[in-house]
């Protein structure tokens, strides 16, 4: 599943993806809700929750966290470190294959999965949402073009599409890997945003808005786009764990994030070259990075699931 | 009609990205001594048509394409099709064996699940469900290597043996690949099947067959499996398509000469013309998959027929 296309069924008939209904609107809360919704978690689902806020955390401070060594410090070439060295007080996690140390590729190795996934779906929720609430509220000639460009670019396989979009750019990079994977993923939350779009077209206080004369772009911008953008968020969870996939995935053949860069996918590759000798230094990366594609889809699913029962307050 | 519309643009695309890339394609294909000639070049230029309109040379090279001819590899100077045919069956076997893993696992578990919702063995199931579709098919592969390979010895950890030359080889190699990408699958089967088989087994004709007394292994399996996999049935279709980014990523990992490793080899030697080829190709392949699998969609299932 290291496609983001695939997350959407094909559905003709303007009909949401059968996912974006299931999804109820998604309600942030902030402060003591967010510590009752831990509370109420069972304990799989807590585990997995303290996990995302722990690797996020990290992402973020990575650069300020006291003790944390430089992810691409080499220390055997001044004579201060051995390569393939067992955990010890000094390297918690050990050091990989040319001595650098492992905690800290992994905790880098998490922003750039972060940023990756972030920039990803920043894009999707900003292009895609806006332009399928106004394709859906627009109708037309503009929502022609637009359901256009989405059915071109489902018709790619991510890795295929990106693949030739590197070799034709002929460049790598952390910025060009998160504008191509952007162009692709756009397209299912145009989907999603103009399957609820349409239907909210439909309710009553958009009749009465247009009723008292309001403005089509006030409309769009006052009443559609904020009734379409909690189902977005919600999905982009789900995205959110394909993307991470999709980076390690990317990074692991080599032609994600270019080394020496920490990344998860690349540093399982780094590994898999000793794996007859010593298959260590792979694991903290897989570990990290199977545990966090796991945290995600349960909290996600653990969301969903709680989000329904209480979709009737609506 | 908007089949052939995505069709066709797709292929536009492809074609403009290609030849909107910087240099002149014919020092590609001729010796750098000649490049140094301008006239000859130019001559070439002409004769080879890359003077022609744009619109002009994607018309000739779209009619090329549909008659199988993408043009000749910069890198190897054979044409494109000759290297992709005998690759084809190899990917081909690789998608066949995993899709049958799939249905044979994860259908019995998914029937398993759902008949016992809420009991030990469905828990168990659902776990291991969420873990396979955590775990990336490379890291898969590689912890089957490492055990299957480098610890026990029973299988080789990369390349590829024909099927035509010995069966028994050709099942060892396609094992290990073929499991690394199955689990996912299975998981994502599985979990179809089993929220169908719940709702299913709470509608009524289940309730009287009940009633007569059938056991509860024949409504399962000739009562509610049926209407059941409906869901599986196009799911199992679109994974089909989705199972090209997979290939890829696993043909690469175990060294197998299929479409995929041509491809990222391709992209590595800057071999445009084959890089293009193959996304056509696949790209091409992917839309009419999934186009097939919304109309076998339609065709088995008589309410969305009625429908629309």
């Amino acid at each position: 599943m290291a496609d983001p296309t695939e997350l959407q069924p094909l559905q003709e008939d303007g009909q949401a993806p059968a996912l974006a209904r299931s999804l109820p609107p998604f309600r942030v809360r902030v402060g003591r809700s967010l510590w009752n919704a831990f509370r109420e978690m069972p304990w799989p689902t807590r585990v997995c929750a303290s996990w995302l806020v722990l690797i996020v955390t990290a992402a973020i401070f990575a650069d300020w966290i006291p003790g944390l060594q430089d992810p691409n410090y080499q220390g055997f070439l001044f004579g201060k470190g051995k390569t393939l060295d067992p955990p010890s007080m000094e390297h918690w996690l050990g050091t990989d294959n040319v001595s650098r140390d492992i905690l800290a590729r992994v905790v880098h190795g998490a922003r750039t999965s972060l940023i990756f996934a972030g920039g990803v779906l920043l894009c999707g929720l900003v292009f895609g949402g806006l332009l399928g609430s106004a394709a859906g509220f627009l109708r037309g000639r503009f929502e022609a073009v637009v359901m256009f460009y989405v059915d071109v670019s489902l018709a790619f396989p991510a890795l295929v599409f990106f693949l030739f979009a590197i070799t034709m750019l002929n460049r790598r990079g952390l910025g060009i890997m998160t504008v191509a994977v952007s162009l692709l993923t756009i397209a299912p939350f145009t989907r999603i945003a103009r399957a609820n779009s349409l239907s909210v077209s439909n309710r009553e206080f958009v009749t009465a808005a247009r009723a008292i004369g309001t403005s089509r772009p006030r409309i769009l911008v006052r009443e559609i786009i904020p009734n379409v953008y909690p189902t977005l968020v919600a999905y982009s969870l789900v995205v959110a764990a394909v993307l991470i996939l999709l980076e390690a995935t990317l990074s692991f053949l080599g032609i994600g994030v270019p080394i020496p860069r920490a990344s998860w996918g690349g540093d399982i590759n780094m590994g898999r070259r000793d794996i007859a000798i010593n298959v260590w230094p792979m694991i903290p990366p897989i570990f990290a990075l199977v545990m966090t594609i796991l945290s995600v889809n349960v909290v996600s699913d653990w969301l969903r699931g709680n989000a329904a029962s209480r979709s009737s307050a609506l | 009609m908007r089949l052939v519309a995505t069709l066709l643009f797709v292929t536009f695309v492809t074609f403009m990205a290609t030849s909107l890339l910087p240099g002149d394609p014919v020092n590609a294909l001729i010796p750098i001594e000649a490049q140094q000639d301008r006239e000859f070049v130019e001559q070439l230029r002409e004769e080879w048509g890359f003077n022609d309109p744009l619109p002009v040379r994607y018309g000739r090279w779209l009619g090329d394409a549909v008659r199988g001819d993408l043009g000749n590899s910069y890198v190897t100077g054979r044409p494109i099709i000759d290297e992709i045919t005998p690759r084809l069956p190899v990917t081909g076997e690789l998608m066949v064996v995993t899709v049958l893993l799939g249905i044979l696992i994860g259908v019995p578990l998914g029937l398993l699940s759902g008949y016992r919702e809420g009991s030990r063995a469905d828990k168990a199931v659902s776990a291991f469900a969420q873990i396979g579709l955590s775990i990336p098919n490379f890291v898969l592969g590689l912890m089957l290597i490492y055990v299957f390979a480098i610890r026990l010895r029973w299988l080789p950890a990369t390349g590829w043996t024909r099927i035509s030359d010995s069966v028994t080889g050709n099942l060892k190699t396609v094992a290990m690949p073929a499991i690394a990408l199955a689990v996912a699958e299975v998981a994502v089967y599985l979990r179809v099947l089993r929220s169908d088989i719940i709702i299913t087994l709470k509608e009524n004709y289940i309730l009287s067959a009940r009633a007569k007394g059938l056991t509860d292994r024949f409504i399962l399996f000739r009562h509610a499996l049926r209407p059941s996999s409906l869901t599986l049935t196009t799911l199992i279709g679109l994974n089909i398509a989705g199972l090209i980014t997979g290939t890829i990523v696993v043909e690469q990992l175990f060294a197998i000469p299929g479409l995929g490793r041509r491809l990222f080899s391709a992209v590595f030697q800057r071999d445009y013309m084959m890089v293009q080829g193959l996304t056509v190709l696949l790209a091409a392949a992917y839309v009419i998959i999934n186009a097939t699998v919304d109309f076998v969609y339609m065709a088995i299932d008589p309410r969305i027929r009625r429908r629309a």
